[in-house]
């Protein structure tokens, strides 16, 4: 697999989160998925995501820990390379 | 026939109403999978007759009980198409009958695991692309059981129940997405399950006889178009009034 930088996993989780209706202008690290009204079924399909693109299994108990944009970039980029 | 972009796969699909389901999907644009678990040849007969009509089938073996099951027939069932699967009917069914007070835990078992776990892992498996392509349909082919008291069939109609449920829960769950999850409630159909069944229970089917494989199928067709978009979590009886 070939590895993934932090910035293209950010882009591309920015690009889900927009298509699931959250305002791309407000979409920071530091943004929560609350703030993004991001809820479980769209953290279900972004996992689907990571899975299809990048190879990465995440487990319903990985993503019920994430709060912010930054933890989902940063746990996806750590599977990533493990 | 319509062009689709995705593809079905209907368990349990060598004969009875499974049969009748990937015929009328097939007749209805969809390219088929046609699983099943020990009868090959039937499997392949549907292939056969499908092909022979003009549509596109594919036999898939595997027994849906086994949890890794789910995945292969997935797999190669998308690969062989080339496209996603966008409709699911989990058909595939047993039934171990026996009262209550004399039913056997391995009895219980078989028919939980087949008739309700095995929905499950596939609806989920199912669900991801669904997700992703903010479209799909589930039907999963409950019975009357699962509504109505019949005696002898405590096993059964405890998954069919708890298939109903997960049909509504699932339903609700992704209803924004674009995707549907219903169920069909047969009654009393003349399969290879009900042949000997008849008589004293067909006395209190309204209809006064049984319902065609065919028959349910339809029901199947159309929950699976288009044209049912705004149907979802819906349980439809195709049981001669038996449940009215």
């Amino acid at each position: 697999m070939p590895a993934v930088t932090t910035e293209q996993v950010e882009s591309r989780v920015v690009e889900a989160l927009t298509s699931f209706g959250a305002d791309p202008e407000q979409i920071s690290r530091e943004s929560t998925f609350e703030e993004l009204d991001i809820d479980s079924l769209d953290l279900v399909e972004l996992a689907q995501i990571v899975e299809d693109e990048y190879g990465v299994v995440l487990k319903g108990e990985d993503m019920k820990e994430l709060q912010t944009v930054g933890d989902a970039v940063d746990l996806i980029v750590s599977r990533a390379e493990a | 026939m319509a062009e689709r972009d995705g593809c079905a796969l209907i368990t349990g699909a060598s004969r009875g109403i499974g049969a009748a389901i990937a015929r009328a999907l097939a007749g209805d644009g969809w390219p088929v999978g046609v699983n099943y678990r020990s009868d090959r040849a039937g499997a392949e007969a549907v292939v056969a007759e499908i092909e022979r009509d003009g549509g596109r089938a594919v036999a898939l073996p595997g027994d849906v009980a086994d949890p890794s099951v789910p995945d292969r027939l997935f797999e190669a069932l998308e690969s062989h198409f080339g496209t996603r699967v966008l409709a699911l009917v989990n058909n595939a069914g047993i039934s171990r009958d026996e009262l209550t007070p004399a039913l056997r835990d391995e009895d219980w078992s078989a028919v939980i695991e087949t008739d309700l776990s095995a929905a499950f892992r596939l609806t989920r498996r199912a669900l991801g692309p669904m997700l992703r392509a903010r479209r799909g349909r589930i039907v999963n082919i409950a019975s009357v059981a699962g509504l109505r008291a019949n005696p002898g069939q405590p096993n059964y109609a405890a998954a069919k129940a708890g298939l109903i449920a997960l049909t509504k829960t699932a339903a609700v769950e992704v209803a924004r997405r674009g995707i549907t999850v219903n169920a069909v409630a047969p009654g009393l159909i003349e399969t290879e399950m009900t042949a000997g069944l008849g008589g004293e229970l067909l006395a209190a089917v309204p209809a006064r006889r049984m319902g065609t494989p065919e028959e349910v199928a339809a029901c199947v067709r159309f929950l699976a178009s288009d044209e049912a978009s705004y149907v979802t979590g819906a349980v439809l009886t195709v049981d001669g009034g038996l449940a009215a």
